[in-house]
């Protein structure tokens, strides 16, 4: 009894986020686990078929496409903005003039929205109108940027354009570790005579971790979710080259009207993203702050 | 407060003279700048030009002779069905949706932040988890059942039933970065504040609040730019008559018969960034500051 | 605390008492459609024209997209707020309404107005009729498998108009060694999907393709010609521009129009983007429906009347769905959109040289073409356009591997 009075207020101004986790974000989980044994086409209905929805998902070859895809788009675009922004915190760590401009032309393709950065984009590497075009109007006939209509480059097109809209987001998270090393440290790292580019990669990295680890868990965030960026930049061509998960579930959601295997799709995607997740929020919660205990 | 106050600027002295080196460093910034500058330089030229000169010209040329027929097109003629109004009522509704949106979920970020800093209890974490997992739920997976859940309390497809869904998805993140700057206070200000006497509510608006500044802007400015970019959320639960600006856009943009009218294109899409452009220029500099305190402590 | 729960409640109360009822009104209806860009917006304005001199107030929702648009039909549906009318295409998108009975029975003023005995052709009837019901109202008629040729191009090249797919194929080397791109394309799953249709179509004759699409005939599948059809697709292939993918289909049609391009497969709705661009039928442009025999296939689109709870509403649906077939509504809506008419006594004396052409045909029962999407499910369909689709775009996919693959859709019961 005692346990259940204990905090009281603070269950209490938990119960928006405890209600909230337990009807919407477990409550979905269940609903749709439910409906994805179902052979619901265009609206839900409760007509059981098994595992039939699982078997032709893994039977599909898109969907191969799509996971392919998805850790393509997730390992560039992680390590892409990771190493980009790193890069841009540190070289306006230098104490270069106009500071304040840079860092604002860098983060602002973050303020813009994924359809808007997959249209801009579009428009810049089309190749009748694009920036291939205008190379070859300044007599740069040899210059080719196909990698919209190319099955193998266009992924990495889409990786471009993520990492030019994140990549500033996450200098600003580094810049923010970077200001806060303390100014003997860098002293300290001088007189040992150590290079610069030594002491940001060993000494200075390691210490902003928890910087590194916010930019990892937003930028992550992103990646499964990707579906905005693509839809207005290859609409997932050409062919389906450029699918992904939560483009397979889109369309079977809407286009198809095929609510089952949607549902279907989305769990698989929800149980990739637990085995993925659940160590690591195991280790930052719950080991690490009994670590901090002991 | 050392994180609030934590500087931004760089310390020490300015170096004196240019090196190699530094030509090189201002060499490569200026580089990535202009990558960076490209596309938006691309979206305002491309607005400013008429039909047959962005089909024969060169996409990274000045406009021959300007045009300006493409920008009130675009915001108050362009037409959708047989209403032709542009994107202008669409500015209303995306304000109308925003402002309510992004004052609902930051103050429940907050407070769930500070409960989950400060008062912890038992099963407190479960739930924090199953709610972060939310975070990586695909949004589609959710619209059905929300759709059910809205209209069975009979606020689907209207301005409260918007904002309920944006209150929702944006509580996994907002309570995550609000957990941490809180769990990155001294322990001992609050020690101290229980001690005299200060209860849940009290501690939260008199001692936590006023120290919540930073990462309250960092939240306004991340909530206010991802729920004005929103489209499927407001395409699906705003209703017919709260439809946000980027639903607009879209109707704009993709047109999928008749001319496409690309300087129109440029000229709504530029429109529709007009907003959160303008919250990221003016409050960048808070937002450097701020985001350091939101960073994850564990 | 009590000010906490007093500030959730602040919070949650205006929420519950703000639910929306679209109901009241006289004659007000809400329609959701997908039209548009120009000359749609002139045609859905007649229909909202028609309705207003009824009396009626029209409140026009119009989603660009018609996913966009029919999941937001489906989603107030579920939701429970459905408008008073929505589009849908000539096909299976709706059934799924229409068993778990979301839709309004359009039976009664159906039987009254005679519908069985004007509406033509008669395929229409069987797509709207569940159960000895009229459940939708077919509004137009558009048909895919036209070749869109200009003229100058061919003249310039030397070589005469193709009559057939494999005509064109012989010619189009020569077309290309003139300096034009031999075929438009937009490389969208859609097109490529509907460009392999007036393939198989035009090559094997529309019986056969019923026992495919209909009949899910594996036999018919496996006796060899499908494999020729895909052979003569993948043949179309080198005389497409590499900027294909992703196109839109009125950027290729722009592309004949402009005489960069000597032809596009595209259906009937590409013969408005030649004639904004001041281009005459038969005399700048032709029109070539290809193959021996000659088919008109029967897309288009029709509208659906959701149930409502409020009884008021039925009447006004009703009232609208007879205002849809009337004949002076029918020759307005469709002169404007460019589409025959869904009844033959309709005034149809603006009709240009190529429309005439569909005109006549579709006077013609056996000339009548049902579609993919007309018997099979949108899973079915758009599974089957994903394998075209990478059958098209990639090289390495064989012959052999598509026919596989094809095969599994085919009797996937999708």
């Amino acid at each position: 009894m005692q346990s259940l009075t204990r905090n009281l207020a603070s269950k209490i101004a938990l119960l928006p986020m405890i209600i909230i986790s337990l009807t919407v974000f477990v409550g979905c989980i269940i609903y749709s686990f439910v409906y994805s044994l179902t052979g619901s086409k265009l609206i839900p209905a409760l007509n059981y078929v098994g595992f039939k929805q699982y078997e032709m998902l893994f039977k599909s070859r898109k969907w191969d496409v799509a996971v392919e895809n998805i850790f393509i788009y997730g390992f560039v675009f992680t390590i892409g903005c990771l190493v980009i922004g790193f890069l841009l915190a540190v070289l306006i760590d230098q104490k270069i003039r106009g500071e304040s401009l840079f860092r604002t032309i860098f983060l602002y393709p973050y303020a813009m929205s994924f359809v808007v950065t997959g249209l801009v984009w579009k428009w810049v590497l089309n190749p009748t109108f694009g920036f291939e075009h205008s190379m070859h109007l300044w007599g740069f006939e040899w210059f080719k940027l196909d990698w919209l209509v190319n099955r193998e480059l266009a992924i990495y097109a889409v990786c471009i354009a993520a990492v030019w809209q994140g990549a500033g987001f996450v200098m600003v998270l580094m810049l923010a570790g970077l200001r806060g090393i303390d100014d003997d440290i860098w002293k300290s790292l001088s007189i040992e005579g150590v290079p610069k580019w030594k002491s940001y990669l060993f000494v200075i990295l390691p210490m902003i971790r928890p910087m590194v680890v916010t930019s990892i868990v937003l930028i992550a965030a992103g990646v499964v979710k990707v579906y905005d960026l693509i839809l207005a930049l290859t609409s997932g061509g050409p062919g389906f080259a450029t699918t992904t998960p939560a483009m397979y579930v889109m369309e079977n959601f809407f286009s198809r009207a095929n609510l089952g295997q949607a549902f279907a799709a989305s769990i698989i995607m929800f149980i990739s993203v637990v085995c993925i997740l659940a160590p690591w929020a195991y280790y930052e919660f719950y080991f690490r702050n009994k670590e901090a205990k002991a | 407060m050392s994180l609030s106050s934590l500087s931004i600027e760089p310390s020490g002295s300015k170096p004196k003279h240019l090196t190699i080196g530094r030509i090189g460093l201002y060499c490569f910034i200026l580089i990535c700048a202009l990558f960076f500058l490209m596309p938006l330089y691309v979206m305002i030229v491309t607005s400013l030009k008429d039909m047959d000169e962005i089909r024969s010209g060169n996409l990274l040329y000045i406009p021959k002779t300007l045009s300006f027929y493409a920008w009130p097109k675009a915001w108050s003629e362009a037409c959708t069905g047989f209403v032709c109004e542009g994107l202008k009522p669409g500015l209303i509704n995306s304000i109308k949706i925003t402002v309510p949106s992004v004052i609902v979920s930051v103050s429940l970020g907050a407070l769930n932040g500070y409960a989950l800093a400060f008062w912890r209890f038992k099963g407190a974490y479960l739930f924090f988890g199953l709610c972060l997992f939310g975070a990586f739920i695909p949004y589609q997976v959710m619209v059905y059942p929300l759709l059910k859940i809205e209209s069975a309390i009979g606020i689907y497809s209207s301005l409260p039933g918007i904002i309920l869904v944006h209150t929702i998805f944006g509580m996994p993140i907002l309570t995550l970065i609000f957990r941490n700057f809180y769990a990155s206070l001294p322990i001992d200000l609050f020690k101290a504040a229980r001690i005299d006497g200060g209860n849940f509510l009290k501690i939260f608006f008199y001692v936590i609040i006023p120290m919540s500044t930073p990462i309250t802007i960092v939240a306004v400015i991340l909530q206010v730019t991802g729920i004005w970019n929103d489209f499927l959320l407001g395409l699906v639960f705003a209703g017919r008559d709260n439809q946000p600006m980027t639903v607009q856009l879209n109707n704009i943009v993709q047109v999928d018969f008749g001319v496409a009218e690309y300087n129109v294109d440029m000229a709504a899409t530029i429109l529709t960034s007009m907003i959160p452009l303008a919250v990221y220029f003016i409050s960048g500099r808070w937002f450097v500051r701020g985001i350091a305190a939101g960073a994850i402590k564990g | 605390m009590k000010k906490l729960i007093s500030i959730l409640f602040s919070l949650l109360l205006p929420l519950s008492f703000t639910s929306v009822s679209k109901a009241g009104g006289h004659m007000e209806a809400e329609v959701i459609h997908w039209w548009v860009s120009g000359g749609e917006q002139a045609a859905i304005s007649k229909f909202a024209e028609a309705w207003e001199d009824m009396g009626g107030t029209w409140i026009d929702t119009a989603i660009t997209g018609g996913d966009n648009a029919r999941g937001t039909t489906v989603n107030r549906i579920i939701g429970g707020n459905p408008p008073t009318a929505a589009q849908f295409n000539i096909s299976k998108q709706f059934v799924d309404l229409v068993e778990q009975g979301q839709l309004q029975s359009l039976e009664e003023v159906a039987s009254a107005e005679g519908w069985r005995d004007f509406i033509y052709p008669p395929e229409l009837i069987e797509t709207c009729e569940f159960e000895g019901e009229f459940y939708c109202v077919p509004v137009n008629i558009h048909s895919a498998q036209w070749m869109w040729i200009n003229n100058e191009v061919f003249e310039k090249a030397g070589v005469p108009k193709p009559n057939t797919v494999q005509e064109f194929i012989a010619v189009a080397p020569k077309i290309q060694e003139a300096g034009f791109i031999p075929l438009a394309l937009g490389g969208q799953p859609w097109q490529e999907g509907l460009m392999f249709d007036v393939v198989a179509s035009s090559t094997l004759g529309f019986p056969h393709m019923a026992k495919l699409y209909r009949d899910k005939d594996v036999e018919a599948f496996r006796d060899g010609k499908m494999e020729m059809v895909l052979q003569t697709y993948r043949d179309l292939n080198s005389f497409i521009d590499e900027g294909a993918p992703g196109r839109l289909w009125n950027d290729a049609t722009a592309m004949v129009v402009e005489g960069k391009a000597a032809m596009q497969i595209m259906g009937d709705w590409a013969r408005g983007e030649f004639a904004v661009a001041g281009k005459e039928a038969k005399v700048d442009y032709d029109c070539v429906i290809p193959g021996k025999e000659k088919y008109v296939a029967l897309g288009g689109d029709v509208f659906v009347f959701p149930k409502n709870s409020d009884p008021k509403v039925k009447e006004i649906q009703l009232k609208m769905a007879s205002m849809m077939v009337n004949p002076t509504v029918q020759a307005n809506f469709n002169n404007a959109k460019g589409s025959l008419p869904m009844r033959l006594d309709v005034d149809t004396s603006a009709a240009d040289a190529c429309m005439q052409m569909g005109l006549d045909l579709i006077q013609q029962p056996s000339a009548i073409m049902r579609e993919n999407d007309d018997w099979n499910s949108p899973a079915f369909t758009s599974a089957w356009e994903d394998i075209i689709s990478e059958f098209r775009n990639d090289p390495n996919y064989s012959v052999s591997a598509a026919m596989d693959d094809l095969e599994a859709v085919l009797t996937s019961g999708l």
